[in-house]
Parts: C-alpha cells; sequence; structure tokens
C-alpha cells in the first residue's frame, strides 16, 4: 500500500487551511485517496494550527504520526512536529521567518524576500511553500499550474509566479508518482451531508454558526439558490428550530444544523416535534465538551444525549455516518425517514467527520431509495392525527381546500385539539412512541444495513465503533485481519441486525472518543457486552498507531 | 360565509367577562371580511403559544399550529417563508411575546416579515395564576412579587417601532368596533404587523374600569412617520396614570422578509442527482 503523510503548520491566520485542501487536490489529480485532519484553535490569529494530509492508494481516511515531508510555515510548526518526520524525511520551511539548525534535512525558503522580489502580498506565501513541496515531492510543475488555476479564485498570476519560485529554489527529493486510478472529488463531511440534503429533496436548511456544524450552513447558504434550497441565519437556536417545524407544516423539507449547546436549546422544539409529529432533521456536530468545551476539538460523547434528549417519550432516528459516503447516504435517508414517519432524524456527526476532508466516490454510495409519502386522499374528514395501524397518521398541508389543519404541542385528540381525556392520551403515548417505533425498527433493519461489519467476518475478535471512528478502525481492521462492527443507526437500537454481526465473536473491543464508552454501555442495556475499551478524550481524534499500539497491550 | 361554521366542539374554558371572548369574537369577523375580499379559508393560519390567549386555535375552526410558550413568532415565519400566499396570525401574550420570546418578536421586526402578531396584554400571567409580567405597572402584587414588582414595564409599541415593524397599533377588548378595524388592517398590512390589546384579566387583573376612563381614539395621520408615532407611543409608558391612546400609531410600506426568496420559487423542479454532480465537479481539480 503506498502511503505518504505530509504535514503542513503554522499560525491560526496562515492560510494552512487552503494550502492543506491545494495539496489534497493536488495529489487527488494524481489518482490517490486523500484524507486531511485538520487540527486549529478557537481564535482568528495567532495559535498554532496544522493539518496532515495522508494520501494512498487504497481507501484510507485516518491519519499517521508519522510524517513524510513537513511544511512550516513557522517555527513553532517544526519545533512541534518534526520528531514525528520519518527517518531521512524532508522539510520545508520559512527561512526568513526562521533559521533551523536541526540536523534534518530539509529546504530554507525565503518567502519575504520571494515575495518582495515578486512585489506580491503576503497571502500568496503558501503558493511559493506549495510550489517547493511539489519540487520535493517530484510532483510536475504543470499539475501545479493546474490545481493552482483551479483553486486559487484570486490573483492567480502572482500566485504562479511564486509558486514557480518555490518549486524551483527546492530540489527533488523523492516522487509521489501517478498512479492508474480515477480522480475522486475531495470534500468534507459537512459538504457530503450538505449534498447528501440536496439528494434527499430537502427545501430549508436553518442555521446559527456553531463550530462544527457551522461549514454545512456555509455550504448550503452557497449552492442554495441553484438547488432550490432556502438558507436562513436566525437569531438563535430555539427559533431555528422552531422556524424548522414552521415549514414544515406547511409541507417544507427542512434540516437544522448545531452542535452540543445549540441542541440544548432546541430541546423544547425537538419535544414539540415529538408531540407534534412534526417532520425534521437535525445535524447534531459533536464537539469536546461538557459547555463550550473545546470548540474546534472532537468528541463523541452525545451519544445519550442524542438518544434521550427533548423531554417526554417519542419516536426518533438517530444515525452517524463514518465517512463522506455515509454522511452523504444518511442525509437523503434521514430526510426520507423523518417525513415517512413524521418524527426527528438526528445525524450525529463530530468535529472529524464534519471538518477533515476526504476523497468522496459518488459511486460507492449504498443505494438511496426513496419512500412514497402517506398522504390524505380526501375520502374522510382530514384528521390530523388520525389512529392508524402504523401510527402514521395520513399528512396535508396548508392551503389544502375541506382540510383544517391542526397541530397542537398539548395532548390533543385526533383533530388536534386540546384534550387531558386519559384514554385518548393512553392511545396518542403509544401511536406516537410505542407504534411508530415498532414499525420503524422493522423498517430500518430491513431497509437499511444499520450495522455495518468490514475486515475479516470470521475473527472471533472484533472492534466496535461509531461513527468517525470507523475509517480507523476499518484500516486496522484490515492489517490485522479482525472484524470490525459499526453501528450506523443509533435509535432505534437494530438488535437483531447487532445479533448477527456477533455472530462468532468472543472478544469485543469498544473504540470511542470519550471518557465512559457510551456505545459500550448502550449495547450492555439490550443484553450485549464489550470485553476491553480503547477511549480517547482529549480532544484529539485517534491516529492509526495510537490504536495499534493500544491493542497490542490488551 | 356563514361564521358560526368557524365554532368548534372544543369546550371554552375562558373566565366568564374574559377580554379573550372579544378577541375571539373579532377574529370571527375579521376572517369572514377576509374571506368575502377573497382570501381562500385555507390560506389563513394561526399560531398560537402558551397562556390563556393561546386556546383561541382550539376554540376556531381553521388552520392552526398550537405551539409553545414564547415560540409563536418563529414558527408563524416558517409558515410564512414556505408559502408566501399564507396569511398568518400569530396570537400571543404579554408573557408569551414581550417575556419569554422577546428576541424572536424583535427579530420578526427587524425583517419586516409579513405576519400578524396580535398580542392579548392583560400585564399578568393568567394560566399560571398571576405573576407579573414584563408589562406590569410598578408596584403590582402578584405571587411572585407578594411585596409589589420592583420593575418598569416595558413599552412594547416603542420597543415595536424602535425594532423595524411597519405596523404598529394598540387597542382595547371592550369595544369590539374599534379591534375589529384595528385587527383586520393589520392582517391586510403588507410587512410586520403587531396588534397590543389590552385585553383585561378579570380573575387576576381587573382593568376594565382602570381602562375605561383612560383611553381614547387617536387621530391617525401622518402614520409613516418614525418621530411623531414614537412622540405618541411615549404618551403612555405602561406606568403612570395618565390617557391611553388607542389605534393605529406606525404603518409604512418597506420590503418584506419572505419576499427576498421568490426567486427561489421561480425555478420549481431541480433535478436533485444532476445537481449533486455539477456541484461535485467544483470540488474535483
Amino acid at each position: 500500500m503506498l502511503d505518504y503523510s505530509i504535514l503542513i503548520g503554522g499560525r491560526a491566520g496562515d492560510g494552512i487551511d487552503k494550502a492543506s485542501l491545494i495539496i489534497a487536490h493536488l495529489l487527488s489529480s494524481l489518482g490517490y485517496k486523500v484524507f486531511v485532519s485538520r487540527d486549529y484553535p478557537s481564535l482568528i490569529r495567532g495559535g498554532h494550527t496544522f493539518s496532515i494530509i495522508r494520501i494512498s492508494d487504497e481507501k484510507i481516511a485516518s491519519y499517521r504520526e508519522k510524517i513524510d515531508i513537513l511544511i512550516a510555515l513557522n517555527f513553532e510548526t517544526l519545533e512541534k512536529h518534526r520528531f514525528l518526520l520519518k527517518e531521512g524525511c524532508f522539510y520545508i520551511y520559512d527561512s526568513d521567518n526562521f533559521k533551523d539548525n536541526g540536523s534534518f534535512c530539509g529546504t530554507g525558503v525565503p518567502l519575504k524576500t520571494i515575495l518582495k522580489e515578486e512585489n506580491a502580498p503576503e497571502f500568496v506565501k503558501n503558493s511559493c511553500l506549495i510550489g517547493s513541496f511539489c519540487k520535493a515531492a517530484g510532483i510536475e510543475w504543470e499539475i501545479l499550474e493546474k490545481t493552482l488555476k483551479k483553486s486559487i479564485t484570486k490573483e492567480i498570476e502572482i500566485n504562479l509566479k511564486v509558486a514557480k519560485r518555490g518549486y524551483d529554489i527546492s530540489r527533488e527529493f523523492f516522487k509521489i508518482e501517478k498512479i492508474s486510478q480515477i480522480s475522486l472529488p475531495v470534500l468534507t463531511g459537512n459538504e457530503a451531508l450538505g449534498l447528501g440534503f440536496i439528494k434527499g429533496g430537502l427545501d430549508v436548511y436553518i442555521g446559527y454558526p456553531m463550530t462544527p456544524s457551522s461549514a454545512l450552513l456555509h455550504f448550503l447558504a452557497s449552492v442554495g439558490p441553484e438547488s432550490s434550497i432556502k438558507v436562513i441565519h436566525p437569531e438563535n437556536e430555539i427559533a431555528v428550530i422552531l422556524m424548522a417545524l414552521g415549514f414544515a407544516y406547511a409541507g417544507k423539507k427542512s434540516a437544522v444544523g448545531t452542535s452540543g449547546g445549540g441542541f440544548c436549546l432546541m430541546n423544547e422544539g425537538l419535544s414539540l416535534a415529538g408531540m407534534a409529529e412534526i417532520p425534521v432533521v437535525i445535524v447534531l456536530g459533536q464537539r469536546t465538551g461538557p459547555s463550550t468545551g473545546l470548540p474546534t476539538y472532537t468528541g463523541q460523547t452525545e451519544l445519550f444525549y442524542a438518544i434521550h434528549s427533548g423531554h417526554g417519550e417519542f419516536t426518533r432516528f438517530v444515525v452517524s455516518p463514518g465517512d463522506c459516503e455515509q454522511a452523504y447516504y444518511l442525509g437523503a435517508i434521514s430526510v426520507d425517514i423523518a417525513w415517512k414517519y413524521q418524527i426527528p432524524s438526528i445525524i450525529l456527526t463530530d468535529k472529524s467527520i464534519a471538518e477533515n476532508v476526504y476523497s468522496f466516490n459518488l459511486d460507492e454510495v449504498d443505494q438511496i431509495n426513496f419512500s412514497q409519502p402517506i398522504v390524505w386522499n380526501g375520502d374522510e374528514p382530514f384528521k390530523r392525527y388520525k389512529y392508524t395501524e402504523n401510527g402514521i397518521s395520513p399528512m396535508c398541508f396548508v392551503p389544502k381546500k375541506e382540510a383544517i389543519i391542526k397541530v397542537n404541542s398539548y395532548e390533543h385528540d385526533e383533530y388536534g385539539i386540546t384534550t387531558e381525556n386519559p384514554v385518548i392520551t393512553k392511545s396518542m403515548q403509544e401511536k406516537r412512541v410505542l407504534i411508530k417505533e415498532k414499525f420503524l425498527l422493522k423498517e430500518i433493519e430491513n431497509r437499511f444495513e444499520c450495522v455495518k461489519v468490514y475486515g475479516n467476518k470470521n475473527s472471533e475478535t472484533a472492534i466496535l465503533c461509531w461513527g468517525s471512528n470507523m475509517p480507523v478502525c476499518v484500516e486496522l481492521g484490515k492489517k490485522y485481519n479482525l472484524k470490525v462492527i459499526q453501528v450506523v443507526v443509533l435509535h432505534p437500537f437494530p438488535v437483531n441486525q447487532f445479533r448477527k454481526a456477533l455472530e462468532g465473536v468472543k472478544r469485543l473491543i469498544d473504540i470511542e472518543n470519550n471518557a465512559t464508552g457510551q456505545l459500550g454501555n448502550l449495547i450492555k442495556s439490550y443484553g450485549f457486552s464489550i470485553n476491553d475499551k480503547i477511549l480517547k478524550y482529549d480532544g484529539r481524534p485517534f491516529s492509526v498507531d495510537e490504536i495499534e499500539n493500544k491493542l497490542k497491550v490488551l | 360565509m356563514d361564521i358560526t361554521k368557524l365554532n368548534t366542539n372544543a369546550k371554552n374554558t375562558w373566565c366568564t367577562g374574559c377580554g379573550n371572548f372579544a378577541i375571539l369574537n373579532a377574529l370571527k369577523l375579521v376572517v369572514k371580511e377576509i374571506v368575502s375580499k377573497g382570501t381562500p379559508i385555507e390560506n389563513i393560519v394561526l399560531v398560537s403559544g402558551i397562556g390563556c390567549h393561546a386556546k383561541i386555535v382550539d376554540y376556531i375552526n381553521l388552520n392552526s399550529f398550537y405551539s409553545l410558550h414564547g415560540r409563536v413568532v418563529p414558527v408563524a415565519q416558517g409558515i410564512k417563508i414556505a408559502n408566501p400566499s399564507l396569511k398568518v396570525i400569530g396570537f400571543s401574550g404579554d408573557g408569551d411575546s414581550y417575556g419569554e420570546g422577546l428576541e424572536h418578536l424583535l427579530f420578526a421586526a427587524k425583517r419586516n416579515i409579513d405576519i400578524t402578531m396580535i398580542i392579548h396584554n392583560n400585564r399578568v400571567y393568567g394560566l399560571t395564576t398571576g405573576q407579573f409580567t414584563p408589562t406590569s405597572p410598578v408596584g403590582y402584587k402578584g405571587r411572585s412579587t407578594p411585596y409589589g414588582n420592583k420593575e418598569k414595564p416595558f413599552n412594547p409599541i416603542e420597543l415595536m417601532i424602535a425594532a423595524g415593524a411597519t405596523f404598529v397599533a394598540r387597542t382595547f377588548s371592550h369595544g369590539i368596533d374599534l379591534l375589529k378595524r384595528i385587527m383586520l388592517e393589520a392582517i391586510m398590512h403588507k410587512g410586520f404587523s403587531i396588534v397590543d390589546v389590552l385585553q383585561v384579566c378579570v380573575t387576576f387583573f381587573n382593568m376594565y374600569e382602570y381602562y375605561d376612563k383612560r383611553v381614547y381614539i387617536m387621530e391617525e395621520n401622518n402614520l409613516d412617520d418614525f418621530d411623531i408615532a414614537m412622540k405618541k407611543a411615549r404618551e403612555w409608558d405602561y406606568n403612570s396614570d395618565t390617557k391611553i391612546p388607542l389605534g393605529i400609531f406606525y404603518k409604512k410600506e418597506e420590503p418584506t422578509f419572505e419576499e427576498s426568496f421568490i426567486s427561489y420559487e421561480s425555478k420549481k423542479f431541480v433535478d436533485r442527482e444532476l445537481k449533486v454532480k455539477e456541484i461535485l465537479k467544483k470540488y474535483s481539480i
């Protein structure tokens, strides 16, 4: 397996993100699968920020600790990361910014001098370093030129000029060969999810900025007009979800996105969706909590919260994607399920999947089939909450002739009129939570791969994971010939599929980004058990090496 | 249109003499008039919050969204943007929209979204039994302020004009003619309209006599003049024993928020799968 890692770092505000994206595109155009892991602090300028770009000829979406090339915009980057360089590897640094007296081989690029000579603005300096990188990695100038032209929208000429200077000043260190694979698009989990919403027929996206879901708001706002999706950024998260419910009442498919703190504010709206049986899709991007926590770092601490959020009991659908293909798929499917069952769908992402960059292959997405909506046929007076066998009342939307459409946050009768009658209350509770959930569970277990199994399906040792940890676990499963079980649908818990996935497994190792092992605890409540846990809760995602080392000592 | 058809089977649980009856009765007359002017009845949507006011949606046979305390405004906005041809009328209380949901109200006014808010301002929490609200006068003794409220009330008229509402009026639950006229004008106004109804709670804060002595109907001229409107708005601060003007304070035509999305409606059908592939092209070199 071909496997290279490049780390680029500098101060926040240095444009590390954009530079890493350009490198990712560059390497993707050579036929590689790429993955970019982003690490940045919660401030606009000054703090240390870096990205690791990993590429391979095989599908990967996790990072390694050792790197092949280090690109340092400041001394801190060199100091912090040079010990990660593999022996005899290469680094590129700004020699006008700091003098290096280390023992590694590297190329100093006098950025300030070059910019001055070319009369170029500060912001094009990354192009210069990318130029040096390309030379070092044996990438032809024409490929870089093409990539820069596509990726940079303003002042392309000067960017090309300084890139060429950087290219010429560097030397070839090794060669990242072009491989004969198709070049895939490169995008973040947020963007894949947004595309899934487009595919799923979303009409409206409403959000209040909060890392790591803000970029989903930005993405949909930018493609909204051409995709026929309205995008609104209102005063707070309470307005966000209540507006979404207003849209749904009028028949428009709406989704909202936030992180834990914003989701707390949305909880009364979530309960309202449960009581009034109004579909809504919620993206809950997890980060390191509790409270403000580490706003730009990752975590998987809201599994139980997502499942139990909101007051009262009602049916919901909770899923968590592990990569861009799953984000796309689940984006579309969550809209479908929310509208078929008239319930909230919650998509649990985290900072890793939301903001990391992946190669995305639309052809590898599972087949997406949409349900037929259950609508009122006009044969009898419209009852918004009509009792039915599967708990789903046929819907219609304002304005509808001959139908009075009443939804209600109070307990209500079939017409939507407030009631405190115990008989009606009991029937409505059963409709909302028992009957619907029973049918939903049956449907999802028949219709979707709620539990995915990878690696050696006959292995007696299995890794259990969910969400963004899937790719790193799959990579290790492949390497060590283990079974890997990913729970994609977390609620209603797909107990039959899970039991089947566990067949033949004698030892189950739970891998999660939280301190308590939430998925491990969840499966216990269904009578299953885990043997070991590998947990990480410092805000950082697992590297391949880290889990590998822990697996060895288990 | 036979307005008895607007009745529902729900049992009315408002207290005898409650000001909400006047609002309900006026609403029925207003609906009749709107429908006679050509709005299909199915295009009318009511949204209510939580409080005594909110029961109004159970008592009238129209499309309705019985929402949460303080959240009438965002729900109403979602419905309106979803379908600008709807007449969306929000019913809310003073605790509901001037307290719990004030931020939403200010922002809806700021956006000048074409919805109407009818505020049942009885200046007391009725359903939770008599606590002070954002518009209760200083010294009001409720169950949470047994020694007298220490806070000065909001003047919602002033607040709403300042926030950007383009139709701001006050009326009184005693006197259905004015109530009906103002509600109708507010609903027909294109833009964010708010009607503060001095609606009397007979059980916890009976102000009939107090208001009857002080209210008068303003002359309505120069309605689009902000400064004049503010001056009129400050004539009574919801605290002092002065005359209380009723009628329209401010009325102006401005672009509305939901209009900004109309271009989206023009291209109704978009092949989503094709669109995804098109966007993906931007993500490859």
